[in-house]
């Protein structure tokens, strides 16, 4: 009787190349935890990051091999998806994740050391503290942190199945919640954002769990597939099956920085370390949206005409609350926390549409948004005075008389966010409007229009603080970075810049990419 | 020859030279180049053929961004000619007029030649896209060397002007992006691709509904950007700050592409919603006329007034262009020349005498006649084109745009006549009571008279107005074939007079 048990249970088929990129970062969190354990002190900054460059590389690397072998397939029971989409958004992160982790390693930046507290248990202001930032003590945790959260990162926009995905949710959003509360300056702030981040986090997990439970009550599986197909059978218990498609919603939503699911990124943007700000707000976001795509597009696909309307709301909410709130914002971080979530309802157009063109536009616009953002955090990290990053507005007045270049760098990201020609921002917006406009959502592309001129003043505002007004001596200064910080503020310029002018090549991987296997 | 791609690298590729020429050399450098993208721009000129059949020459196409169907793709037709011609003249110009007016700014010399270098060839690059992508961003990207122009070297209220000038230009530009994927969007489910093609795009057949809406998209964007009342209040405080030189060309030829776009887009992609909308640009334009003229009259500050009198002009075009007969139209097009010229020479001269006398207000001057008289008599030529006298070159469009109104729409014609009056009024009022009377001991100290380099500098510009004035048959001829066919796109026929001539 047991025998005959045991044989009819099929062993899950894992296709481990195609798990590969998730699986090699796993690995290297795991290299990253021991090298903690067993390297010596001294050498552990630079052993984690030799490890975790690395990770990523060979990650990229088999990210390549699964495009270029064009490998798709459900895998793990349906668990897990390869297709393009995922390929696709799997390489964004992980670019992301390398300009994210440069800005990790960045220690020239702060005289004491990196952006993260030496010790993030010693009581801010307490002896203890002074001791260890004297003693030159550099935390190395955030390497495996950062490693796992990449991890997690990578699975999200691939899970097919409510619990993998929640999984994926935990893996990614739990290492943030630390590293949120982990900066070096300003430490009350910092983890004041932590524990804030954490408590919503956790509040919105639970809404994801509540709506999985409630999707599996009226589908009887928690697969995408299975649910799909469960959509198209059935017609009663339709309440608990949208109560349950909208908490998981909205679990997604708040991951995303979706008005009114925003609350916690003001002050989690404003709090955490910058580096991690940046990584977070781009690596995030891209995670996210991959997967509340994924689980629109495919699981929810069905019940498109009862989700539709929600979007629309969202959508203009998000874009309206991300402008207006925008504009009287007096903290750069801030500022940026709130053109974040103008971008997220601009994206949200793109669900709106639920075509194919506003599936490659949305990833096409996810790039360059995260590329644009490291950028735009990388310089916000370099702009200080004696306390700390200068992160007020009014520290910024003459900034460009002061460094010409880096306000100037600065100023091409704002005119990105704020989707003007010539830069990248501005084919993204197109390609999602343009997409938005072909499935009838013409209304919602005009207060798009409408709402990027709103947040157009917000972004001039700066380069207008930074250009037009002369230098005081409350003008921060820019602190002359090491190679890290360079590369990453060059290569998210130039990108900023070519793929304005040249989208071409990404347009066309993204309309490749734009599939969803179910 | 690849013509128009020449005009539009060749003032970058000045740019990136005066910028690394430094601030001893830029504006030399800056103004060499100019005058070799004037050579240029005059040899295209000559190699126009005003009678062929072909809507547009010279054009080139190459694709860009596949995806959306945009392509790099450009061409005139005889009023983009006329207005490259303008814009490419005035470079130089307002250069050599305003050699030392950026010296006062927050930025650097070299900044400022480099980015009126790049404007410049985005000038030329927005008068000749003929893919409307293209255009589009033409159109946004030019926002940004006049913002900096006017925020970094404009004067004491700059940050809200340089605000002002670009949030009401984004709005405007936004609205028509919101336009332009409509129209994408109906060239996809005609033809199957999204196409932004000029040509083809003519082509559409639009749901009557539809046509009025991406009209309306467009128009919003055209009317901020030429500026029609209401739209208009970004344009003093812009004009008022920006240096005389940046005021120039942001007056005589930013706010061109407005008008212009009316011609090449408005009429011709939407004709039926343009016969349609009629009535009320016409009305549109009546209220500008008189609206600039009037608040011009109550200005006491020098640029602002100029700009005022703009708004005014502006009226002037639109009425020609919408009063839909070739007279009117080809008069609102040469007006559109002229006012780029009348403009300048008004704005260069009220810089020279600004920057001598250290105020904009005029009732700070007086007298200026008895120290300066090549600078005053320099100043009422410029007032006098402004005003239309007969022998200047506006003289010429005023009337054609007049008359032609005159014959679909007399009282509409008759009303915007008064207008002529104001400007004679605004004109001379100012001249008046800046120019004559005693000079004060402020004025006899520091007016002095135009030196070498401003002689040179204002000396074709009113050469041009006053030859413009009396053979204006040079840019007709150009102009004329394209009016005649954008007219044929819309399908309007000039109205039959009631009374035929007879040869007996």
């Amino acid at each position: 009787m047991m025998l005959a048990a045991l044989s009819s249970f099929a062993t899950p088929n894992f296709d481990y190349v195609k798990l590969a990129p998730v699986l090699i970062v796993f690995a290297g969190a795991i290299v990253s935890v021991l090298v903690e354990a067993f390297v010596a002190r001294t050498q552990r900054r630079s052993v984690q990051i030799v490890v975790t460059f690395l990770t990523i590389a060979i990650a990229f690397g088999a990210v390549l091999n699964n495009y270029t072998a064009k490998r798709e397939g459900i895998e793990a029971m349906g668990a897990f998806a390869l297709d393009g989409t995922a390929t696709m958004l799997q390489g964004i992160i992980l670019v992301v994740g390398v300009l994210g982790a440069l800005l990790f390693a960045e220690r020239r930046v702060d005289p004491a050391g990196d952006a993260f507290a030496p010790r993030a248990s010693a009581l801010p202001g307490s002896s203890d503290e002074q001791q260890f930032t004297e003693a030159g003590w550099l935390q190395t945790e955030v390497w495996p942190l950062f490693l796992f959260a990449l991890g997690g990162m990578l699975l999200f926009p691939a899970a097919t199945d409510l619990l993998t995905m929640f999984v994926a949710l935990e893996v990614l959003s739990l290492p943030l919640y630390l590293m949120a509360g982990m900066a070096r300056r300003r430490r009350l702030l910092s983890q004041e954002a932590a524990l804030k981040y954490f408590i919503l986090g956790a509040f919105s997990s639970a809404f994801f769990l509540y709506g999985a439970a409630l999707v599996y009550g009226y589908a009887g599986s928690t697969n995408f597939g299975g649910i799909a197909t469960a959509l198209s059978k059935m017609t009663n218990n339709e309440g608990m099956f949208l109560l349950g498609a909208l908490f998981v919603a909205i679990g997604l939503l708040f991951k995303v920085g979706v008005a009114p699911f925003h609350q916690w990124s003001p002050d989690v943007y404003q709090g955490a370390p910058t580096p991690l700000t940046g990584f977070m707000a781009a690596a995030t976001k891209i995670a996210a949206f991959g997967a509340l795509m994924r689980v629109m597009y495919v699981a929810f696909g069905g019940a498109r005409w009862d989700w539709q309307p929600i979007v629309w709301v969202l959508a203009i909410v998000s874009m309206a609350v991300g402008t207006i709130v925008g504009v009287a914002q007096s903290d750069i971080k801030r500022m940026l926390a709130f053109s974040s979530v103008a971008h997220a309802g601009f994206l949200l157009l793109a669900v709106a549409a639920a075509s194919k063109d506003g599936l490659s536009g949305s990833l096409f616009y996810l790039a360059t948004y995260g590329v644009t953002t490291v950028g735009a955090f990388a310089v916000v990290s370099l702009v200080r005075d004696a306390t700390g990053e200068a992160s007020h507005l009014g520290a910024w007045a003459g900034l460009g008389r002061k460094s010409p270049f880096m306000a100037g760098v600065f100023a091409l990201f704002l005119l990105a966010f704020a989707g003007i020609p010539l830069t990248s921002g501005f084919i993204g917006k197109f390609a999602v409007f343009s997409a938005a406009a072909a499935s009838g959502a013409t209304p919602l592309v005009i207060i798009a229009v409408i709402a990027s001129a709103v947040a157009g003043f917000f972004y001039v505002r700066v380069i207008v603080l930074m250009f037009f007004t002369e230098a005081t001596e409350a003008t921060a200064s820019v602190v002359v970075p090491s190679g890290y910080t360079r590369v990453v503020v060059g290569v998210t310029a130039a990108l900023t810049l070519v793929l304005g002018i040249l989208p071409q090549p990404l347009l066309d991987l993204a309309a490749n990419a734009s599939t969803f296997l179910r | 020859m690849a013509w128009l791609t020449l005009l539009i690298v060749l003032p970058l590729v000045g740019a990136a030279i005066a910028w690394f020429a430094g601030d001893g050399l830029a504006r030399q450098v800056g103004f060499v180049v100019a005058l070799v993208t004037l050579g240029v721009s005059i040899a295209m000129a000559l190699a126009y053929a005003p009678n062929s059949t072909a809507f547009l020459q010279f054009t080139e196409h190459v694709d860009w961004i596949k995806a959306f169907g945009a392509s790099y793709s450009v061409g005139v037709d005889g009023i983009a000619l006329v207005l490259i011609l303008m814009s490419t003249a005035l470079v130089p110009v307002t250069m050599l007029a305003g050699w030392h007016e950026m010296e006062g700014g927050s930025g650097s010399i070299r900044g400022y030649v480099a980015l009126t270098l790049i404007l410049e060839s985005m000038m030329v690059g927005v008068f000749a896209a003929t893919d409307v992508f293209l255009f589009y961003v033409f159109f946004e990207a030019i926002l940004i060397p006049m913002y900096f122009l006017i925020g970094r070297y404009g004067g004491a209220k700059r940050q809200y002007a340089s605000i002002k000038f670009l949030l009401y230009s984004l709005l405007g530009g936004l609205i028509m992006l919101a336009a332009l994927i409509g129209l994408w969007v109906q060239a996809k489910q005609q033809l199957g691709h999204g196409t932004f093609d000029w040509a083809t795009l003519s082509q559409l057949h639009l749901d009557p509904t539809t046509e009025k809406w991406l009209w309306v998209g467009f128009f919003i964007a055209f009317a901020v950007k030429a500026p029609l009342v209401p739209v208009h209040t970004w344009l003093p405080d812009a004009a008022a700050e920006a240096t005389p030189g940046s005021a120039t060309l942001m007056v005589g030829v930013l706010d061109k592409i407005g008008t212009f776009g009316m011609f090449r887009y408005l009429l011709v992609l939407f004709p039926a919603a343009s016969l349609w909308a009629t009535p009320v640009v016409i009305i549109l334009s009546i209220v500008s006329i008189f609206y600039g003229a009037l608040l011009a009259i109550g200005q006491s500050d020098i640029k602002r007034l100029i700009a005022y009198t703009s708004v005014s002009h502006f009226g002037f075009i639109t009425l020609g262009i919408f009063a839909f007969t070739s007279q009117s139209q080809s008069g609102a097009a040469l007006y559109m020349v002229n006012h780029g010229f009348s403009t300048a020479a008004l704005f260069l001269v009220a810089g020279f005498l600004i920057s001598r006398r250290g105020s904009r207000f005029i009732e700070d001057f007086g007298g200026v006649n008895k120290v300066a008289p090549l600078l005053t008599g320099a100043f009422l030529l410029a007032g006098l084109s402004s005003l239309a006298l007969p022998g200047m070159s506006s003289f010429v469009s005023e009337f054609l745009v007049l008359v032609g109104t005159f014959t679909r729409y007399p009282s509409e014609a008759v009303i915007a006549t008064f207008g002529i009056v104001l400007a004679a009024l605004y004109i001379l009022l100012m001249y008046q009571r800046s120019m004559t009377g005693m000079p004060g001991e402020t004025v006899r100290e520091r007016v002095t008279e135009m030196n070498r380099r401003e002689i040179v500098a204002i000396a074709p510009v009113l050469a041009i107005i006053i030859a413009l004035g009396f053979v204006p048959q040079v840019l007709l001829n150009v102009i004329n074939p394209t009016i005649d066919k954008t007219m044929h796109v819309v399908a309007v026929a000039d109205p039959k007079p009631a009374l035929e001539g007879t040869n007996s």
